[in-house]
């Protein structure tokens, strides 16, 4: 169970969150052929190591934040705004 | 006091005034307080406490902890029955009830040692090989009644289980001489502290000697703030250094008369900043034959039985050694009167570090170890030959107990699980921490480290460090002397138990070696060495040390198998906690359920609120009543409590805009005061929600969604706002908890509502159908909404919560004036139904798309790029053979199709077309109708198809729907 630090509410136990996936996708435009289509439905990368996902602080603040963590030992490198880059 | 009582100063955990009674097998004995079932056993005499796993033979108590793997009993009657418990860590109380597991009749005649006699037939994975003829069912239910050891109860545990969480600068886990002195440097640095043990006391294994050393620290660690507690055992170490452990509530409150309620555990959830592991070592057992009967102890054990709980375990002891450890266990039984016959050692005598003098005259003797012991049900004797193989002198021994001394294995488990490495000490045979494993330093035995003196410096250093945040020092690891890789000689006949707790010998090692498997976790699984309730503590060392030798492999490439939590069995309440019973899955209720319990509502779960199914009259069965509230409803008029409906008010200059891209339809051509029909799709392009849109103001718009979709809509509409659709000003909020909603419906609807005094502006020639109006009645502001899905002419009247109740009386003041009924669930789906009109999730699933269930064609006028839009452009979407809403009715008039029949012309085995969706008595047709999903459903009306289910078949049409007023008059109103 992991302790999140949410940027509004502070650190918090994981169950109060839900985790979106990986973060930094964009929504491909109306005119995406199908197989572009499809790997925005279907298809994620499944790193060991450094990843970046989106959260939300749902049993909280309801606020959507981006974190980058270590899928392996669970290190959270940063986290930082939903509409920021990574750094 | 019995011969087997060893006088004060032994007994240091005992209260020799406080006598305990207590059963074992149905007689009763007596034993002190602070007993442990187990010394309490060796007290009275009592050898033979169980039957093993496999092979049901006899066994003893084995050891003196956690670790036990052969003395397990099944605790307690009725709901409070713990089965497996240890019989080394229970402590008696008084009443306390224990009988043995897996034996009948009983422990001392046991049929089922039937099986050792086949015991060649039953090696490790014999299930993998036999019992294939005829076939595997045949034997697999017999083979799995066999299988298991104690006995759960099937009756609900009445006592209490809670949970706490708990934050700390230091946790220490263990409250042993290094834990202590640990946990006392880091207060002393200004942390804040909190110590564990599992044991009742502090002090592990030198405070049951009354260590002054020891007795200093514990009185020390008292006036320092440090949280203590005891009967505390930490069994895992989680994401971010969470600490989970489970502490036993006193003893005491665990007598079998007191009433249910009672708190028996607790489970703490530690988050520390940083954790000191103090958790001590095991002890190695010596490999011999037949090192499994009852007698044969670890020395370890033996030695605290007589200090802590003042029991000799035996009158006349060889010892099997391995360690150093073994001459100083000889020399304090000695001292209790224990006659010593021989230290049988398996190391040359040069590698023995101990002053031989010390042990008077005991005999020794060096390369050597035990090649055979006598005795079933207890140990007579034993014989002892030399290690190098079958030829010297057989020496045989008289005595009832063989104590094993075979070196240590510190308990790297919590380091282990938190991703801590290890490293072999080859000098001692021992797996110790390499390095640290992320915030957990061990600390003491755990660690390797075995001089006292070094011990106790390092540790408080460690302390000092981690109050600080400056780095940790190492661990100078050693002080535990010489002892052998391995200690097994190879012998035919014998078996040589390597896993106690499951029966698995080093021929089932060599066994799996030599089938070619390699790799220690197929070992573990193939032979399931390690994997009984004991997890392996007292076989795991052993069992890959043996491998090792099998496959030509020092231990370090053998490795271990992955430590997982539990560290040992913990309780399932304790997970449970208070979240059973009406809290395991709390139910929402209506705001007027009291309103509905006085009308006789069957009340009944409908995702997650807790509804009125019907409202039967005395005698009057549920299916009856639905059908009278529907047949009533539409001759009359009926109220139904619409609150669970999902409402979300949606702010903003780009209100109209955003439901655009959120919805199937165009919310934002709607007029003020304007509702439409919605549905909602996921990117995927499938039905997950409808509901009715509304709009109350330029920039406020009023959402319904389904009673169980309304969480995840809004979740759903924030994540687009957050993290997509950045730019547009728009503010989401549930107000489902606000409003609660009361419907009228029937012909008779508004006259009813006209009647009560609303306002005349919400007559039907004045506000249409899907319309909606804020209005009042008598200072009560409302939202009014025209919609309707009983397809009648109805109101949605929503009222705040909290003035919803008095709004019900009012108005059913007035309800005999009208005939009017309350309706429940099931009457509403019988008239949503008749009217054809879907319900998300029943008649729709994760395959349904909008040109299934009818709406295709309104998505080619729309504009906006909406949630699915593309989706719906695939080919799959495109495919005319696809599964298209229709209406059923069965060609016999009065036969209800099932709901999941499958639709085929063949009979089964053939390729399904369709599946019945919902099916209902019609009361306004007095017959059976139906939904279903057909492929090319569209296209086939007039035809008639078969229903299959359960082995029968039924003929149904596809007719068309509406089953009842197809052009919707009545809702006009």
């Amino acid at each position: 169970m992991m302790h999140l630090a949410c940027p509004w509410c502070g650190v918090r136990d994981e169950p109060e969150f839900v985790c979106g996936g990986t973060t930094h996708i964009a929504r491909p435009a109306p005119d995406a052929s199908d197989h572009e289509w499809g790997e925005y439905l279907f298809f994620r990368d499944n790193p060991k190591g450094l990843h970046h996902e989106r959260w939300r602080h749902a049993y909280g603040c309801g606020q959507w934040f981006n974190v980058a963590r270590d899928t392996v030992t669970h290190e959270v490198f940063s986290v930082y705004g939903i509409g920021e880059s990574a750094p | 006091m019995s011969p087997r009582r060893l006088p004060p100063p032994a007994g240091t955990r005992l209260d020799r005034t406080r006598s305990v009674s207590f059963a074992f097998n149905g007689r009763k004995y007596s034993g002190f307080r602070g007993d442990t079932l187990a010394s309490a056993l060796f007290a009275n005499g009592v050898k033979l406490v169980g039957r093993s796993f496999k092979l049901h033979r006899p066994r003893g108590i084995y050891s003196c902890g956690i670790e036990e793997p052969s003395g397990l009993v099944d605790i307690g009657a009725g709901g409070r029955r713990t089965p497996n418990v240890r019989a080394s860590v229970v402590e008696i109380y008084e009443g306390l009830v224990a009988e043995s597991v897996n034996c009948w009749p009983s422990v001392g005649f046991d049929l089922g040692a039937l099986n050792s006699w086949f015991s060649a037939a039953l090696p490790a994975g014999f299930y993998y090989k036999t019992f294939k003829w005829p076939g595997w069912r045949l034997f697999e239910p017999t083979i799995r009644r066999m299988a298991g050891l104690g006995r759960a109860s099937r009756e609900r545990d009445p006592d209490r289980y809670e949970e706490i969480a708990e934050s700390v600068d230091v946790l220490v886990v263990g409250g042993g001489i290094a834990g202590l002195a640990a946990a006392i440097s880091a207060a002393e640095g200004g942390a804040r502290v909190m110590l564990l043990t599992s044991a009742p006391v502090l002090g592990g294994a030198l405070g049951c000697r009354s260590d002054p050393q020891v007795l200093t620290l514990i009185a020390k660690s008292q006036n320092l703030g440090i949280r203590i507690l005891t009967r505390t055992m930490a069994f895992g170490v989680y994401d971010h250094n969470l600490v989970c452990a489970r502490q036993l509530v006193d003893g005491d409150a665990r007598t079998p008369s007191q009433a249910g309620g009672a708190l028996r555990e607790r489970l703490w959830k530690i988050r520390a900043r940083s954790v000191i592991a103090a958790t001590g070592a095991f002890e190695r057992p010596m490999v011999f034959p037949d090192n499994d009967r009852p007698g044969v102890m670890l020395a370890g054990a033996a030695e605290k039985y007589a200090h802590a709980y003042g029991v000799a375990c035996g009158s006349r002891v060889v010892i099997a050694a391995n360690s150093d450890r073994a001459y100083s266990i000889g020399s304090t039984l000695r001292e209790f009167g224990v006659e010593v016959a021989a230290i049988v050692d398996c190391r040359a005598g040069s590698q023995v570090r101990v002053d031989r003098q010390a042990c008077g005259e005991i005999v020794i003797a060096n390369n050597a170890v035990i090649a055979s012991v006598s005795g079933t049900h207890a140990v007579q004797g034993c014989s002892v030959a030399s290690a190098g193989g079958s030829n010297g002198k057989i020496r045989h021994y008289d005595c009832d107990l063989i104590l094993s001394a075979g070196g240590y294995a510190p308990a790297v488990h919590l380091h282990s699980q938190a991703g801590g490495k290890l490293r072999w000490h080859d000098e001692a045979a021992m797996f110790v921490p390499d390095g640290l494993a992320s915030a957990i330093v061990s600390v003491g035995a755990c660690a390797g480290v075995f001089s006292r003196e070094h011990a106790l410096n390092h540790a408080f250093s460690v302390g000092a460090a981690l109050a600080r945040g400056t780095p940790v020092p190492e661990a100078p690891v050693g002080g535990a002397g010489r002892s052998l890789v391995n200690t097994h000689v190879p012998r035919k006949g014998a078996k040589q138990f390597i896993d106690l707790q499951n029966d698995v010998t080093a021929d089932d090692v060599a066994l799996a070696a030599r089938e070619n498997y390699r790799s220690i976790e197929h070992l573990k699984r193939y032979t399931t060495t390690g994997m009984g309730t004991d997890q392996g503590k007292t076989s795991n060392i052993n069992a890959l040390v043996l491998m090792g030798e099998q496959i030509g492999r020092a231990p370090p490439a053998v490795g271990t198998t992955k430590f997982r939590p539990p560290f040992a069995p913990v309780t399932m309440g304790v997970f449970a906690g208070r979240r059973i019973g009406a809290l395991y899955r709390p139910l929402k209720r209506l705001p007027a359920q009291s309103w509905h319990e006085a009308r006789g509502a069957v009340f009944e779960e409908y995702g997650g609120w807790w509804r009125p199914a019907a409202y039967p009259m005395p005698g009057e069965s549920l299916e009856a009543a639905a059908l009278r509230e529907a047949t009533g409803t539409r001759k009359n008029a009926g109220i139904f409590d619409a609150t669970p409906l999902g409402k979300l008010e949606i702010f903003g200059p780009d209100a109209g805009h955003f439901l655009d891209l959120m919805y199937v339809g165009t919310p934002s051509t709607l007029a003020i005061g304007q509702a439409r029909y919605g549905l909602l799709l996921n990117e995927n392009g499938i039905v997950v929600d409808d509901g009715i849109v509304a709009r109350l103001g330029e920039q406020h718009f009023w959402v319904n969604t389904t009673s169980g979709g309304v969480e995840r809509t809004a979740a759903a509409f924030e994540e687009w706002l957050q993290c997509e659709f950045v730019g547009l000003k728009v503010a989401v909020t549930p107000v489902t908890s606000r409003w609660a909603n009361i419907t009228i419906a029937g012909p008779h609807a508004w006259d009813w509502l006209a009647e009560a005094g609303f306002d005349p502006a919400l007559a039907p020639h004045r506000m249409k159908h899907m319309n909606v109006m804020a209005s009042q009645y008598e200072g009560v502001p409302l939202r009014v909404l025209r919609a309707s899905f009983s397809g009648e002419l109805a109101y949605e009247v929503n009222a705040p919560v909290n003035r919803v109740r008095s709004l019900f009386d009012r108005l059913w003041a007035l309800a005999s004036r009208f005939n009017a009924v309350p309706y429940g669930i099931e009457a509403l789906q019988t008239l949503r139904i008749e009217k054809g009109y879907i319900h998300i999730g029943t008649d729709t699933d994760g395959t349904t798309l909008p040109g299934d269930i009818g709406f295709g064609r309104s998505i080619d006028h729309k504009g906006a790029n909406f949630v699915g839009r593309r989706s719906l452009s695939r080919p799959a979407a495109q495919d005319p053979n696809r599964l298209q809403l229709v209406a059923l009715a069965p060609a016999d008039g009065r036969t209800l199709l099932p709901v999941g029949g499958q639709i085929a012309q063949a009979r089964p085995p053939t390729p399904t077309e369709g599946h019945v969706t919902s099916s209902v008595m019609s009361a306004a047709l007095g017959r059976p109708i139906a939904l279903a999903m057909l492929a090319r459903g569209s296209k086939r009306t007039g035809e008639r198809v078969r229903v299959h289910h359960l082995g029968k078949s039924v003929e149904a049409d596809v007719v068309t729907a509406p089953f009842f007023d197809p052009q919707g008059l009545r809702l006009r109103g």
